[in-house]
């Protein structure tokens, strides 16, 4: 599903924030990228959400060759991919329905059918019956929730996180991340950076360490300590 | 949520083509009405910019009027330029009314009057209020006189100066003059104005512009991390740019029809004036505003600078943001 041959990233002023780096994770796998801050791991999910545009190498996304989307194609790209941040990036002035329903909206669905995927999205992460509050009177983990809903209410092929559970505690983080799961089990391709080691290795999935950019560890075999 | 949902692909070109239109005019439903909530969730930012304006697009527009009303009552005049051919005082009466009678032959005079020196003197009396000061003189001091309305014709100006020459070679006038020169005159600064207009009309379309290019520059960077987290998702740029675009529309739209109430009321209020001073002239004239063409000329100035002026913005900042 995602595939990096080669890929090395530069950024202005000489610094390598990725070098030389081979990845394949199959389409329906769950694996995270781990490493110290600076590493490379927002770097890798940027490439993979044409935010960055990698210097040398090849990426390919379902299919595609990311060196060729380009122009309009990028918006409809993206529109297979689902995004969460660490900072939840809602919009503080709309509702949480309206904050889930972004993507549907942009993708030009109709209103019963925004209405129905976007309370089935919130069911399923727990908050149907916040659907109406502003997104900052929730809390941290609800507000988390509230931005998976929004990356997986338009059944996206693909599921980036950035730092999912950056600010909650272990408790809501292990909800979050089970949450996760769940996406992956029906089929959804998941990539998640973080930094939390020790809930990753319990989590036992495929972990992909990245060092000053380069790829440390890179096994297919979940029970591989790095 | 198992595979992503994607058109099939046996649907039919004529299908997708319908999905697609479907689509494109939803989201514009969808982006005129959010704009337009957009403008009411702030509405006294909203109603100052459609002000600011309003009073731009009702300047050009108030003098527009003022000429129009100008050039109505000096039409009436310019039609009527008469010519005024002062006789010797030694023609007799008889040769005067003689004169009159031969000169009323010539095709280009559509009305001739011959006034004696006693009627000219009687009118005189009766109009200035010197009749005491009249008495005391021994000779009456008024010439006798032919007033002489030329033909209308499409060259007038050319055909009175024609006959003007014509007048001034006889042997009985002394003299022959316009009647009505300063109506030329007045026409010729109603021209200069009219030019002055039409250069404070451009100059202040061109703030019209800015004003809203500013103001959409703004609500773009208000909106700044919505726009980004819409490309994230996928947002093309015509999504992204149509509330925009929309919301300059509804600036021009309502500062056009603010400059209309402008000028409704700023002619309602010189209104009254004016037909008191037309009834001091005995004329029936009465202030004329904009006709129903002009004012849908003047509210489509606004939503057209509205439209432009928002594309310029949008396609100047939207490009400089990108998802970070």
């Amino acid at each position: 599903m995602i595939r990096f041959n080669s890929v090395h990233k530069q950024y202005a002023g000489g610094i390598d924030a990725l070098r030389n780096i081979n990845i394949h994770i199959e389409p329906g796998a769950m694996a995270f990228v781990t490493g110290r801050s600076g590493a490379g791991k927002s770097t890798l999910l940027r490439l993979i959400s044409l935010i960055e545009r990698p210097t040398r190498g090849q990426i390919l996304v379902n299919g595609q060759n990311l060196e060729r989307v380009r122009g309009n194609k990028v918006a409809v790209f993206r529109r297979n991919i689902g995004f969460t941040f660490q900072d939840h990036r809602l919009l503080t002035d709309r509702t949480v329905f309206d904050n889930v329903a972004l993507p549907l909206v942009i993708a030009g669905y109709r209103y019963q059918e925004i209405k129905k995927r976007v309370q089935a999205a919130l069911d399923k992460v727990g908050l149907l019956r916040k659907q109406k509050s502003l997104p900052l009177a929730l809390s941290g983990g609800e507000q988390q929730r509230v931005g998976i809903a929004r990356a997986v209410v338009h059944r996206p092929a693909v599921l980036l996180a950035d730092e999912p559970t950056g600010n909650l505690d272990p408790m809501l983080s292990w909800e979050i991340m089970c949450l996760f799961e769940q996406f992956n089990q029906v089929g959804v391709t998941v990539l998640i950076a973080s930094h939390d080691l020790e809930m990753i290795k319990r989590m036992k999935k495929r972990i992909i360490t990245l060092r000053e950019g380069r790829t440390l560890t890179h096994a297919g075999d979940m029970h591989e300590r790095p | 949520m198992n595979k992503p949902v994607r058109p099939p692909r046996q649907i039919g070109y004529l299908r997708k083509l319908q999905h697609f239109i479907s689509v494109w005019v939803l989201q514009h439903v969808q982006a005129f009405i959010s704009s337009l909530g957009q403008l009411c969730r702030s509405p006294i930012a909203s109603l100052l910019t459609a002000a600011v304006i309003g009073i731009s697009l009702a300047l050009p527009a108030g003098f527009y009027v003022i000429l129009e009303n100008t050039r109505r009552i000096t039409a009436g005049w310019e039609g009527s330029v008469q010519i005024t051919a002062f006789l010797h005082m030694d023609v007799s009466d008889a040769r005067g009314r003689e004169l009159a009678t031969e000169l009323g032959k010539n095709q280009n005079i559509a009305h001739i009057k011959y006034i004696s020196r006693a009627e000219a003197l009687a009118e005189f009396r009766q109009s200035s209020g010197f009749g005491e000061a009249l008495n005391a003189l021994e000779d009456n001091p008024l010439p006798s006189l032919l007033l002489i309305s030329p033909r209308p014709d499409t060259h007038p100006e050319e055909m009175a100066a024609n006959l003007l020459t014509l007048l001034k070679a006889l042997p009985e006038v002394d003299n022959a003059q316009y009647d009505q020169q300063w109506v030329r005159r007045l026409n010729a600064m109603i021209l200069i104005v009219q030019r002055i207009v039409v250069i404070m009309a451009v100059f202040l379309g061109m703030a019209v512009l800015l004003i809203i290019g500013n103001t959409i520059r703004m609500l773009i960077y208000h909106r700044r991390s919505e726009i980004e987290i819409a490309k994230l998702f996928g947002a093309t740029d015509g999504f992204i740019q149509r509330p925009f675009l929309y919301s300059g529309f509804w600036y021009g739209l309502c500062g056009g029809l603010f400059a209309w109430l402008l000028i409704r009321g700023s002619l309602k209020l010189v209104e009254k004036p004016a037909s008191h001073l037309a009834e001091l002239y005995t004329s029936n004239f009465s202030l004329t505003g904009l006709t129903f063409d002009e004012t849908l000329i003047l509210i489509g100035a606004g939503v057209l600078l509205g439209l432009i002026g928002s594309w310029f913005s949008v396609s100047h900042h939207l490009r400089a943001i990108e998802p970070a």
